[in-house]
């Protein structure tokens, strides 16, 4: 679940000032569960920006606006009236936001901000929250993942800053994720674990392979290489 | 002797640490220093304390070294990452720094900087391990140092904490990665301090700890760091004699309440010694060790 949250409504007009018509495209996953692109927040921004004058061309909501293949043959059923418009808004997250300005050959504009402080990626709605570090530590740390639970993403135990469990940064919201995972080492009766000296954090880890970073030039590098010259 | 040296002997350790400028004007960090001379055993500079951003401890440092003072350079997490950070711990070597307090760092949201990236790339524990590995001519990623640095580590804890076992085991984990010397959190109260010692000691007798005094100003200063400061508990009479006393004497009250503590720590031989911290009255430092008996 990727959390987003509304712009000012002032600061998306500004983005639109150069544009008359636009098209709106919302999101039927985390959007809409944020109330940030689903279909209420969709007819509101419709109404808002017919308010300033602005013409909607067309609006369609893509069920996972992640999904870059879904997009685009939903968007091909709108091609008409997205060819009228001067922009695209995109109601969703980050990656909604890029993933349909990589599919259609207009302006595309972001209406959210994505709020993912200490990694709130992933499908899983519960506190277990992953930051996609490419080393997973769950199993020093009771299935608690230090890197999203403690604040500073300590992984060699906590700092001298919790009282009555409680992070020592924003204490009424947060708990200190280092004693959730010494209370769980010790119902799992690996307090052990917790003498372990783990190693630096290799961050390089956190890049996909280069086949998954690929592009098609990238590919077609790859094919000439192999390629003998003759 | 230097810090290193004493480390090694019996002496009653003394240590005092000292805020640089919000700015250039190095003139009372200096002269608060200049006060110590001959007084403590070294003087820690603290390192963006509460993530406020000011002078660093590395400029810090080297400008009380020129006056022929011990230091310690205090660095933490918070805002380097480990390129950043080894290269400081070199840069302290060759300009004569040996003695290193290694920090996780307060988060970056306490400061005066909110809006700062916190880096918290390293841990204070991987901190002391970079170090570590420099000074056996590597860096973390292995790769050769021309020339070994050798510098004299410390690190912290905070005794008061509850439950108590995480940060033994984190100090542990601190003295195996080399720590020589430990700088504890604000103790008040002896008798839970002391309960802290025998497990401490249990974990290894070796190790240097000395006791954190916190100079109380007011009554509103112990009772605000009682309620609000993690890890640290103001008994009641403390409390008390801060509020008894006429407004005029309460930082006299506050130097007894710290002399007292220094005193009966030194007596008893609770640790083996004591940091002073006297948040922005660093002045007062000689009469706390001059009621302390120093
Ligand atoms: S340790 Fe790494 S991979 Fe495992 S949950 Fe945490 S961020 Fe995700
Ligand atoms: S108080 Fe706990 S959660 Fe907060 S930074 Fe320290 S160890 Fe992490």
């Amino acid at each position: 679940m990727i959390i987003s949250a509304q712009k000012e409504f002032e600061e998306i007009l500004r983005s639109l000032e150069q544009e008359t018509t636009i098209f709106l495209v919302g999101c039927n996953g985390c959007a809409e569960a944020c109330q940030t692109g689903g279909e209420k927040q969709i007819l509101k921004m419709l109404e808002l920006l017919e308010r300033e004058g602005k013409t909607i061309s067309g609006s369609l909501i893509v069920d996972f606006l992640c999904d870059k293949t879904l997009i685009k043959v939903k968007l091909k059923a709108y091609e008409a009236q997205i060819i009228k418009a001067d922009s695209l808004l995109v109601m969703t997250c980050g990656i909604g936001v890029q993933a349909t300005a990589a599919v259609v050959d207009k302006p595309v504009h972001p209406a959210c901000n994505t709020i993912n402080i200490g990694g709130s990626r992933g499908e899983w709605r519960g506190e277990e929250r992953c930051a996609e570090c490419g080393d997973c530590l769950l199993d020093f740390t009771g299935g608690i993942c230090p890197l999203t639970a403690c604040t500073k993403g300590l992984i060699n135990g906590p700092c001298g800053g919790a009282a009555n469990g409680k992070c020592e940064f924003e204490p009424e919201v947060r708990e200190c994720g280092w004693q959730l995972i010494y209370e769980r080492l010790q119902k799992l009766k690996q307090m052990d674990k917790l003498a372990i000296i783990l190693d630096p954090k290799d961050y390089s880890k956190m890049q996909p392979p280069p086949y998954l970073r690929s592009t098609v030039m990238w590919s077609l590098e790859q094919i000439a290489e192999e390629t003998p010259v003759k | 002797m230097s810090f290193k040296e004493l480390l090694n002997s019996d002496k009653f350790l003394i240590t005092a640490e000292i805020g640089p400028p919000k700015g250039v004007d190095i003139e009372p960090m200096l002269s608060k220093a200049m006060a110590l001379k001959g007084k403590v055993d070294a003087i820690n500079i603290t390192d963006q304390q509460s993530s406020v951003m000011r002078l660093g401890s590395l400029a810090g440092c080297c400008i009380l070294k020129r006056e022929g003072m011990e230091t310690i350079f205090q660095v933490t997490c918070r805002d380097r990452n480990r390129i950043a950070l080894q290269s400081d711990l070199l840069s302290a070597f060759v300009l004569g720094l040996e003695n290193v307090l290694c920090l996780t760092g307060d988060y970056v949201g306490l400061g005066d900087h909110p809006q700062a990236k916190g880096v918290f790339d390293l841990d204070s524990v991987s901190l002391l391990q970079a170090a570590r590995q420099l000074e056996q001519g590597y860096d973390l990623a292995g790769n050769e140092l021309t020339g070994k640095p050798c510098f004299c580590l410390g690190a912290t804890v905070t005794p008061g904490a509850d439950p108590l076992e995480p940060q033994l085991i984190k100090m542990d984990k601190k003295i195996k990665m080399g720590a020589r010397f430990i700088q504890t959190q604000a103790v008040f109260d002896l008798c839970r301090f002391k309960s802290f010692m025998h497990n401490a000691r249990r974990l290894n007798n070796r190790v240097k700890i000395m006791a954190g005094i916190l100079l109380l100003t007011k009554a509103k200063m112990a009772t605000y760091i009682d309620k609000n400061i993690p890890g640290i508990v103001v008994p009641p009479i403390f409390i008390d004699q801060l509020e008894a006393s006429p407004e005029a004497s309460t930082l006299k009250t506050g130097i007894e309440i710290a002399g007292q503590l220094i005193r009966q720590i030194h007596e008893e031989k609770v640790c083996d010694g004591v940091h002073i911290m006297a948040i922005g009255k660093e002045e007062m430092i000689p009469e706390i060790l001059a009621s302390a008996g120093f």
